[in-house]
């Protein structure tokens, strides 16, 4: 049984995932994050930033790592997320919970869905049936799986990010990657 | 969170010493050493309390990582799946059964927390999971099987949350070694 190596992503990114730019961008960065955490609301605006100064040169990729027992909103808030996402409005609920992180409750989602332009009605009714449960807690595993254990954790073409997330460690970090170039894609 | 794990400072600096001497934990195949701990402090587990069930344990420095990616924390939200390969998670530290009982009920986790307290470390120690330069257990995990046999250790830097993929490969790979693969290996048997 080999246990050993650098924790890779698993499974790796494919069509199941909320992406951002084009699938052949050299780089790819994935968040495992969790709307409640607030080292990731921390490193929200670093990673758009990150995003915005690269452009089509990186696909962004982010999945649910709620640690519900911590963070009782966690979770909701990552359905609600799934829920937008349904709708295609996954990216503008995303940004919401993270730009307001004390204000997560359901009636709060509401709002957001509200605002959003989002079947209000639909979204209510897929969390009163936690239709995205599901989805979460396959996110969740999947991070399990790839080596996360906390968040935020990013992984760069697949390989798990150990340096900070400070806009400096995660440019210099895709940098690299784009060097190394797509044998390092997983 | 984990660039800034447990027991790290804001700056990034590790509490603990940082140039060990090697460690030796107990490996895989060693009988894992039977213990009495207290979890609370008015009730007591033996790991032979368990026989019968895998048992994951997980030793680690102290209680109050101030972070919300901690280890324990980590842990109670992957017990489903521990569960599902019939393993149950005790947590070891050298903090007394109070302070595991306050930290439990504040990171909310969902397995026993049991206090390595006196003789201090004394199980971790025979585990060879001591660290006996910062007076702490090392954070070291062991997989028993279902008669207290190791299948699986591993010694993590102290500052590295380990996470759980090691824990769960582990169970998944005893998943084969158990009644499944005596059916394999009679299944191969006829076949050649």
């Amino acid at each position: 049984m080999t246990l050993g190596g650098p924790p890779t992503l698993t499974p790796p990114v494919s069509a199941a995932d909320h992406a951002l730019g084009p699938p052949t961008a050299p780089v790819t960065l994935v968040e495992y994050g969790d709307y409640e955490c607030p080292y990731c609301g921390a490193a929200h605006p670093v990673v758009k930033e990150v995003y915005r100064q690269l452009g089509d040169e990186l696909r962004f990729v982010f999945r649910h790592f709620p640690l519900t027992r911590v963070h009782p909103d966690a979770e909701r808030a990552a359905e609600a997320a799934e829920a937008a996402g349904a709708q295609h409005r996954f990216w503008q609920m995303h940004d919401l919970p993270f730009e307001n992180q004390n204000a997560l409750e359901d009636e709060d989602l509401l709002v957001y869905a509200n605002a959003i332009g989002l079947d209000v009605r639909r979204f209510v009714i897929e969390l009163e049936n936690g239709v995205y449960t599901p989805k979460v807690r396959a996110d969740f595993l999947s991070g399990v799986r790839s080596g996360v254990n906390g968040t935020p954790t990013f992984f760069i073409n697949g390989r798990r990010h150990e340096g900070g997330f400070d806009l400096e460690s995660l440019l210099g970090a895709i940098a690299a990657a784009a060097v190394a170039g797509p044998t390092s894609m997983r | 969170m984990t660039a800034a794990d447990s027991n790290v400072d804001g700056e990034g600096r590790s509490h603990y010493t940082s140039n060990v001497e090697p460690h030796s934990i107990l490996k895989a195949g060693v009988q894992a050493p039977d213990f009495s701990l207290r979890s609370t402090p008015d009730q007591t587990v033996s790991l032979s309390d368990f026989r019968g069930q895998r048992v994951v344990l997980a030793f680690y420095p102290a209680d109050w990582s101030p972070v919300c990616g901690d280890q324990m924390t980590l842990y109670s939200e992957v017990l489903p799946e521990f569960q599902r390969y019939n393993a149950i998670v005790l947590g070891i530290s050298v903090d007394g059964a109070w302070c595991h009982m306050a930290y439990r009920k504040h990171q909310k986790i969902a397995f026993p927390l049991l206090a390595d307290f006196e003789p201090k470390g004394g199980v971790a120690r025979r585990y060879g999971a001591y660290r006996h330069q910062d007076g702490v257990a090392e954070r070291a995990l062991f997989v028993l099987d279902e008669n207290g046999v190791i299948y699986w250790s591993y010694l993590s830097p102290i500052g590295v949350n380990p996470g759980a993929d090691g824990i769960l490969r582990a169970l998944e790979s005893m998943q084969g070694s158990g009644p499944h693969a005596q059916a394999d290996q009679a299944a191969r048997a006829v076949a050649s």
